[in-house]
């Protein structure tokens, strides 16, 4: 049975997209066929992000104006087997999205998919509400800082309040916590909050700890998802939290600052 | 490439299209001067009315008067005129006219356009035929057809005109230039999205998406500073930026179709 993931946030700016592309790319390379859909319309990035901005033609909206077809509009990943990508236009807005719309290309891509990962835009609005309306799972991914921790509590309340799965009284949707831009060594400082302090205001299960990392910048600009970088320990941390999302047990990894060596603390390396 | 292929194996291509379409507006078909003056008209062009399409316009004919579309129609025929449409006319006439599969177009009223088939033959439209609509004529006139009143000049042919944009164009704006050619002096941003019914010309970077020639025009062009787009596309058919050669981005190009086949061509480069 197909599954939804949302991919929201409350707050912009915490890696939405960023985790979006790496999680999705991370779940087809796992062997699940895998759809990838971008609901910020008019801010469009996850095509860029996914390196596919070339190849764009038809978009989430044409397709629910029936402008054009599912098959015309999905974009497939060249990287990884199973993996499709659907972008959103960038000339519209939100109100281009409509319930029923949103609903319809989900079911038919239910069809055809295990899982479908829906890229949430910032806020509480009409697009976030769109995003998560059909959910099976929601991912909230929140920066260790008090004010994104706040619009993640917010958003979890709006899941719980406006979901299909809440206005139809099913089950609700199972939520995990997607703690991105973690800097231990802050923590250390008592610059950055730590894991546990999220855990407690937000109080869901931990799905994973993507460490603040350069590879994530230089991943976005060449348009290729962090995941795909199995060297940086940002990519291994997404590995990991699919892994975990499909029921594995895996310990979280960089929570402690890494010991540096003598020459690193003379050279002044980071990570 | 492939989505061109992909565009051409298509079993159809549904695009809308305009036509010039005569309009015989008829006033009194029972007037016995009625087929023959028409039959003087298409004899000044026999080539021009040979099993054209005629769309008839019942909207003069006062109320009450007997008209058999049957018969009218295969009067016309036998003129070579073969009765298309229909605009306007009663309910009766409206169902008689759907029965000999004919159309109900409901065209903007008021205006019927002129228009000359002479126009392009070298001939003055004057010495031509500037409709065909058959006058009314007085019924107590039992003379032989007098001369038809002098034809009313064509009205031009609408001029399209461009629509002039002097600004950037960011990303997310959309710029539709109905009926004509788009000109942008400046650049378009990836994201933005231009579209014309005519032809496109930007002054700056391209580097969004432009669809010129969205209502059909084939011969609509895209004319660029530096080729950078998303998409370009001209009458449906399209490309995106992954199969424009490297060998013509970010050069001085013009888009056209030629034989079913988006072309690039760079334009003339400065001579040093």
């Amino acid at each position: 049975m197909a599954k939804i993931i949302t991919m929201t946030s409350g707050k912009g700016g915490v890696g939405k997209t960023t985790s979006s592309a790496a999680f999705g790319t991370g779940l087809a390379l796992r062997g699940f066929k895998t759809c990838i859909i971008d609901f910020d319309v008019g801010l469009r990035n996850l095509d860029l992000i996914m390196g596919c901005e070339r190849r764009v033609v038809f978009d989430f909206i044409n397709v629910i104006n029936g402008e054009a077809r599912l098959s015309q509009a999905l974009i497939k990943d060249k990287r990884v087997e199973n993996l499709y990508i659907l972008p959103t236009s960038q000339t519209r807005d939100k109100d281009a999205l409509t319930q029923e719309g949103v609903g319809k290309i989900l079911d038919e891509l239910k069809k055809e998919f295990d899982y479908i990962l829906c890229d949430s835009p910032a806020g509480i609005e009409k697009g976030a509400l769109m995003a998560l309306y059909w959910a099976d799972h929601a991912i909230i991914v929140t920066n260790p800082e008090v004010s994104s921790v706040r619009d993640s509590d917010r958003i979890l309340g709006v899941i719980q309040a406006k979901s299909r799965r809440a206005e139809q009284g099913l089950e609700p949707v199972k939520e995990h916590l997607l703690v991105t831009r973690y800097d231990p060594d802050r923590v250390e400082k008592g610059e950055m909050l730590k894991v546990e302090d999220v855990l407690e205001i937000l109080a869901i299960p931990l799905l994973g700890i993507i460490p603040e990392s350069p590879a994530v910048l230089k991943a976005s600009n060449v348009g290729m998802p962090v995941v795909l970088d199995d060297k940086s320990n940002a990519g291994q941390a997404y590995g990991d939290a699919v892994g975990r999302f499909l029921g594995e047990t895996i310990e979280h990894r960089f929570i402690k600052p890494e010991k540096k060596g003598f020459l690193d603390r003379l050279l002044r390396r980071t990570a | 490439m492939s989505n061109q292929v992909a565009f051409r194996d298509a079993p159809f291509q549904l695009r809308g299209s305009t036509f010039t379409m005569m309009v015989l507006k008829v006033s009194d078909p029972h007037n016995p001067n009625f087929f023959p003056v028409l039959s003087g008209k298409i004899a000044q062009a026999p080539n021009f009315f040979r099993h054209a399409g005629v769309v008839l316009d019942l909207d003069d004919l006062p109320a009450g008067t007997p008209f058999d579309m049957d018969a009218f129609c295969k009067l016309l025929k036998n003129l070579g005129l073969m009765a298309v449409g229909l605009q306007g006319g009663t309910k009766e006439q409206q169902d008689a006219a759907l029965a000999r599969g004919m159309a109900l177009i409901s065209a903007p009223r008021g205006k019927v356009e002129m228009f000359d088939p002479l126009a392009g033959t070298g001939r003055s439209p004057a010495q031509g035929l500037a409709n065909v609509q058959v006058q009314p004529q007085a019924p107590a006139a039992p003379t032989p057809a007098p001369a038809p009143a002098p034809a009313p000049l064509p009205e031009p042919a609408p001029q399209r005109s461009a629509m002039v944009i002097t600004e950037n164009v960011r990303s997310g704006r959309q710029i539709y230039a109905p009926g004509g050619d788009l000109v942008v002096i400046g650049s378009v941003s990836p994201g933005a999205e231009l579209l014309a019914d005519g032809s496109i010309h930007v002054y700056g970077a391209l580097r969004g998406r432009a669809l010129a020639g969205v209502s059909g025009d084939q011969t609509s062009r895209i004319f660029c500073q530096s080729l950078d787009a998303e998409l370009v596309s001209i009458a449906g058919l399209y490309r995106v930026s992954e199969d424009i050669g490297k060998d013509i981005r970010r050069r001085q190009v013009q888009i056209y179709l030629n034989n079913g086949y988006l072309h690039i061509d760079p334009l003339a480069t400065n001579v040093a």
